[in-house]
């Protein structure tokens, strides 16, 4: 049977996630075995807290190499807010970090006078009008963000989405081929947002 | 551009939603899930619970209400009253909600502010701070209901729950609490200013020119209000017009 899989690495709340995936009818399934991530359809990586942690998490319960791999065979991946992070080369937080580089690019620090996290609602202008993540979504709807950091793609074409905090432009969504990520929580931005797991589950489904 | 978030709170007794004055003479007002669902629709930015049972059957019944409420409203849902450990805030978040509220507990043991951040993320825990004015541009801090003065500083305590890894602070002015005469700007401004994370002010809402006040004036970076909207004064879209017509960033 179709179904995703939801990466349960022992970092946050996935439960709004799932919530929403079961409103939107999508069976998924909460995980972190490799059997079934390799069975399953699509991989959906959530999270919050800190990158380093995250990929340490990842790399203890033996997934780093799995996700890699499904995802460059071609296995669509989503990934919200810090899973978004997850998908890029490295993160300067504390250090460097060497993320699932599925994107290149770095994920860095909000350098502002303003509050950090960026958190509440804020738009996400859309750069690619040919996404097929937010396919029938209204552009430039407001979106739930809560992050300190953000993820900055070496190349532009993979930009979806971008949003404005204070006098920083930064990235919002990105698409690549099977991979996808939003740093705003579609869970949390109202009904008309659920559209984007449909969209990847339809991504998923046509695999 | 990020806007200014406009939360309804819900006081919950057993399950139901009561209005009252300083939880005197609580009246059935409803359905918490139908109230939330009418408030969701209405634009709210996030929604509030605050659990006010006594009974030793509370954690059951907001649980469920939790549960029903994340069925059905995809916003942020913040629910608070008497969590006191982190398996207190596992079920209530596993349930479904998104951000635990503490107060008297993350007082008497500030720790738990670090632990449930630490499990759950600092964007979890909400640090509510009742303040009572004590001195010229000094505020205590009061714990169960706002029965007792603890004698902390405000400004200083917010300041500590934020270096604990507060997600943001929740701060009500008793003073301004019931009066419907307008936020306590000053206080505001103050813990605000003290913080570098997001500080919601509540108390003393009696119409949308007060919001535009704190939110202005006060630095404040959401306003939570209860009876405006809980007696039909104004809507939370009346609310959000009025405050966008004034200047505020708003997600109409």
């Amino acid at each position: 049977m179709k179904k995703l899989v939801i990466i349960d690495y022992g970092m946050g709340n996935l439960h709004s996630v799932i919530k929403a995936l079961q409103k939107m009818k999508i069976p998924a399934v909460l995980s972190d075995k490799a059997e079934v991530i390799k069975a399953a359809t699509g991989i959906i990586l959530p999270g919050v807290g800190a990158f380093a942690d995250a990929i340490k998490e990842i790399r203890k319960r033996g997934l780093y190499n799995i996700i890699r791999k499904e995802a460059l065979a071609g296995k669509p991946i989503l990934g919200v807010c810090l899973g978004h992070q997850l998908l890029f080369s490295h993160s300067e937080e504390f250090g460097a970090t060497k993320g699932l580089d599925l994107i290149n690019g770095r994920v860095i620090k909000f350098k502002t006078d303003l509050k950090v996290p960026h958190m509440g609602w804020n738009n996400a202008k859309t750069v690619n009008q040919k996404s097929t993540l937010l396919k029938g979504i209204k552009d430039n709807r407001f979106y739930y963000f809560v992050h300190s950091f953000y993820a900055v793609p070496v190349e532009k074409k993979v930009i979806l989405t971008e949003t404005q905090y204070g006098d920083i432009r930064f990235v919002s969504a990105v698409e690549k081929e099977n991979i996808f990520g939003v740093q705003f929580h579609p869970e949390k931005s109202g009904e008309p947002a659920l559209k984007i797991y449909k969209n990847f589950w339809k991504v998923c489904s046509k695999k | 551009m990020l806007t200014k978030r406009i939360i309804p709170c819900l006081d919950v007794n057993q399950g139901r939603v009561v209005k009252g004055i300083k939880f005197l003479n609580l009246i059935d007002a409803g359905d918490p899930v139908e109230a939330a669902v009418r408030y969701n629709n209405a634009g709210a930015d996030e929604i509030v619970f605050l659990d006010i049972t006594a009974s030793h059957e509370k954690r059951k019944t907001i649980v469920e209400v939790v549960r029903r409420t994340a069925e059905q409203v995809f916003i942020p849902l913040t629910v608070g009253g008497g969590i006191r450990t982190v398996s207190d805030m596992e079920e209530i978040l596993r349930s479904g909600a998104d951000k635990i509220s503490i107060n008297t507990a993350a007082v008497t043991n500030p720790e738990l502010i670090r632990e449930g951040a630490k499990k759950f993320g600092s964007q979890c825990i909400v640090v509510a701070i009742d303040a009572k004015h004590s001195g010229k541009g000094k505020w205590n801090v009061y714990i169960h209901g706002g029965r007792t003065d603890t004698g902390l500083d405000a400004v200083k305590w917010a300041k500590k729950a934020y270096a604990l890894g507060a997600g943001e602070i929740l701060l009500t002015s008793m003073d301004a609490d019931g009066t419907k005469a307008g936020y306590d700007l000053g206080l505001t401004r103050a813990i605000s200013k003290a913080v570098k994370i997001p500080v919601i002010a509540s108390g003393g809402a009696g119409g949308p020119e007060h919001m535009v006040e704190v939110l202005k004036k006060g630095k404040a970076d959401a306003v939570l209000a209860a009876s405006i909207f809980h007696y039909k004064h104004y809507t939370v879209r009346t609310v959000k017009e009025y405050l966008h017509r004034h200047g505020i960033p708003i997600r109409l």
